[in-house]
């Protein structure tokens, strides 16, 4: 089998200390393998574990137990050159992306940094021309973004410098997280519309974090649904948002303000008395407390994913007739069904 | 037909910068009917905030009131005196503002907070009348009435939210104005605070003006929808009739921008960027991005006219 470009195995990843600690991701494996020009969405509600799973395949968290391997290589391993390799190839974008980044700095500073610090232009021209490329592409004219700073730009501007950035330096993996929850409705089309270019002209493929199913479901082509750091339902994003399995990705599907009058939320009643109860750490099903349909077997240990269909598992006893997916198989539930 | 509840009347709200003024809300004009939900959409910087303050007569400077005419139930909120507009804000009128949840002083519990406010507004209540009204008003947000006597750090963003309603809503107003109640919180808890934002609405028969920018939340939550762009409002209709046929260009654009089940993967924004505020462009302020502007968007200002009853359209392709 070929080597994964990125892979998680058995990562959990512990916040705090002994008394008062959150398990932000919970005994995680997934294998990202190199010539997968797909979407994947990483989707829950806040504190589920999305950011700590983005960051851990970036390298800015170290996992609590488990390990992150890069092209076959554990990241704490890697030489200098595997650094530098791993740094380059695996580019993000964040919700408010210039608040990483120096606000002296002009735009231009933002897209020659990495063309330098990876050696990608042998001239000041050609330097130039391969920022002028990448903001057209993401539907930017230079001359008007190039010799600005940031707070002279729009959010919409701003964000979409991000992408440019990224498509800079031709990445294997783009990690995206909350690109556009800070950007009006009418910018939001435009930037995904960049991504997915990105991702389809030129085959980079992309990990979306988002807490918003109607741009996972517009955006990606598979779907991973965290709820406090375990998966509880993947795989093919029409399937699993036209229709939801786990009780969990039910109450959310039902849940999306969907912008259309015809398709009302109608009565509450459904979603209202259960999900009130809070979050309790329990041996079994983490959603056990908030579940319409639970039962005895919930209690006793945490469900399996089972494969309910050939390109979706769900977490949920409801359907432990189906085959085991073992955990680190996930990511073969991100292939074309057949 | 009777009078509205609510009509803004060419209402005109400038902060004066250095730069100079910053038109947030530029001559708009609407009603609202009693018992009616009313949406009001806008990019962030449109002037929607500006627009709820202005209505509670809160603007600070550099903000000033520069015209027009807020007539609540007859009177006009802007000639009142600042002891009779207390009032009125008292009996008729209060508002959850932009991140209320997160302003809730973090050292009181809930129910001293939610005290202040009464006792401010009715002095004639003993405390035993007090400690039973807000155990009342909590039970009517759904929450457990133990809340009182928590700090806000003890309480989930989603509970948060239910005091702030349960403080709105303290003085049986006839309007609450809420602006952007549940951006900040999931989806789940969203459906939920808005399910009882609407029951308590229907209950208590109260108008509403829900501020925010998720057409989603409000294809399913509001009666009428009123859209704004660049301080100044380019449509109101039903909400069904605005999302089924927009007639402005900018909601034309704004609509077929939005991701519905059926069309899966088409994005189409909408071009450009938004004009500052200190300069507007002449006319239209649309123009400067409209796909179907013509040299008269250019040079007048459209009037916002009734082009059918109850619909409200500022463009000169519509109504010249
Ligand atoms: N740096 C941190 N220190 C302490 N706790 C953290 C940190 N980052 C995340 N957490 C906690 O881990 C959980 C998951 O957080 P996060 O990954 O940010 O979730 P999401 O992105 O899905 O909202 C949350 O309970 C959060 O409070
Ligand atoms: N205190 C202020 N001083 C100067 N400008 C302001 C102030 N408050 C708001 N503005 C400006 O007024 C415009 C409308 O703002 P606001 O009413 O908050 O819009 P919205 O609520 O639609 O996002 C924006 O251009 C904003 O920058
Ligand atoms: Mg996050
Ligand atoms: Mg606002």
């Amino acid at each position: 089998m070929a080597t994964s470009l990125i892979e998680l195995k058995n990562v959990t990843k512990i916040f705090g200390g002994k008394k008062n600690y959150t398990v932000a991701l919970d005994d995680m494996s997934l294998a990202l393998s190199e010539n997968f020009p797909r979407i994947v969405t990483v989707a829950g509600e806040s504190g589920s574990g999305k950011t700590t799973m983005g960051m851990l395949l970036l390298g800015f968290y170290s996992p609590t137990f488990g390990q992150v391997f890069y092209r076959g290589q554990d990241l704490r391993e890697l030489t200098w050159t595997g650094m530098m390799d791993y740094r380059r190839n695996i580019q993000a974008v964040f919700q408010d992306p210039f608040a990483v980044y120096n606000p002296f700095y002009k735009v231009d500073n933002l897209l020659s940094i990495p063309i330098k610090n990876f050696k990608l232009a042998s001239s000041g021209a050609e330097a130039r021309s391969m920022m002028e490329e990448a903001l057209t592409s993401v539907g930017l004219r230079p001359e008007e973004t190039l010799g600005r700073f940031p707070h002279q730009l729009s959010g919409g501007q701003r964000q979409r410098i991000a992408v440019a950035r990224a498509l800079l330096l031709k990445p294997k993996l783009l990690i995206a997280d909350e690109p556009v929850s800070m950007v009006d409705a009418s910018l939001r089309s435009t930037i995904l519309k960049s991504l997915r270019a990105l991702n389809q002209d030129y085959g980079i493929p992309i990990f979306y974090i988002t807490h918003d199913l109607t741009t996972a479901y517009h955006v990606s082509d598979y779907i991973m649904i965290l709820y406090h750091g375990s998966v509880m339902e993947v795989g093919n994003v029409d399937k699993i948002i036209r229709d939801p399995q786990h009780p969990y990705t039910q109450l959310l599907v039902k849940s999306i303000p969907w912008p259309d009058p015809n398709m009302a939320w109608g009565d509450a009643d459904d979603i209202i008395n259960k999900s009130k109860v809070a979050f309790v750490k329990t041996t079994g099903c983490k959603f056990l407390p908030r579940c319409p349909r639970a039962h005895d077997i919930c209690q006793t240990q945490p469900p399996a994913l089972f494969a309910k269909d050939s390109d979706r598992a769900v977490a949920c006893y409801l359907f432990k007739d189906a085959p085991v997916v073992p955990r680190e198989e996930l990511g073969t539930l991100f292939r074309e069904a057949v | 037909m009777t009078e509205a509840l609510l009509q803004i009347k060419d209402l005109r709200v400038y902060y004066h910068v250095d730069a100079g003024a910053v038109r947030a809300v530029d001559g708009v004009s609407f009603n609202l009917e009693a018992g009616i939900k009313l949406g009001l959409v806008g990019e962030s910087g449109s002037g929607k905030s500006t627009m709820a303050l202005a209505l509670m007569r809160m603007i600070k400077a550099p903000g000033k009131i520069e015209s027009g005419q807020m007539i609540l139930d007859g009177v006009d909120l802007l000639q009142l005196s600042e002891e009779k507009m207390r009032q009125t804000k008292l009996m008729k009128l209060s508002m959850i503002p932009q991140g209320a949840m997160n302003s809730l002083n973090p050292v009181m519990r809930i129910d001293k907070q939610m005290m202040d406010g009464l006792e401010d507004h009715n002095s004639l209540l003993s405390k035993e009348e007090l400690t039973a009204r807000i155990q009342e008003l909590l039970t009517a947000v759904d929450l457990d009435p133990k809340v009182a006597k928590m700090y806000p750090h003890e309480l989930s963003g989603g509970m948060k939210q239910r005091v702030c309603v349960a403080m709105a809503i303290s003085m049986e107003p006839d309007l609450i104005i809420a602006d952007e109640p549940t951006s900040a919180l999931d989806v789940v808890i969203q459906r939920q605070v808005m399910a009882m934002i609407n029951r308590l609405q229907e209950k208590l028969g109260l108008a509403l003006i829900l501020i925010g920018h998720d057409m989603g939340l409000m294809a399913q939550s509001v009666d009428r929808l009123a859209v704004m762009y660049a301080g100044r409002m380019m449509e109101i209709a039903d909400t069904k009739v605005i999302f089924g046929n927009p007639l402005h260009p900018y909601t034309q654009l704004l609509i077929s921008s939005l991701p519905v089940l059926e069309n899966k993967g088409v994005f189409s924004g909408i071009p450009g960027v938004t004009p500052s505020l200190l300069t507007p462009p002449p006319g239209c302020v649309f123009h400067t991005r409209c796909p179907k502007a013509r040299d008269v968007c250019r040079e007048r200002i459209p009037v916002f006219t009734e082009v059918e009853t109850g619909r409200w359209v500022a463009c000169h392709l519509i109504t010249a």
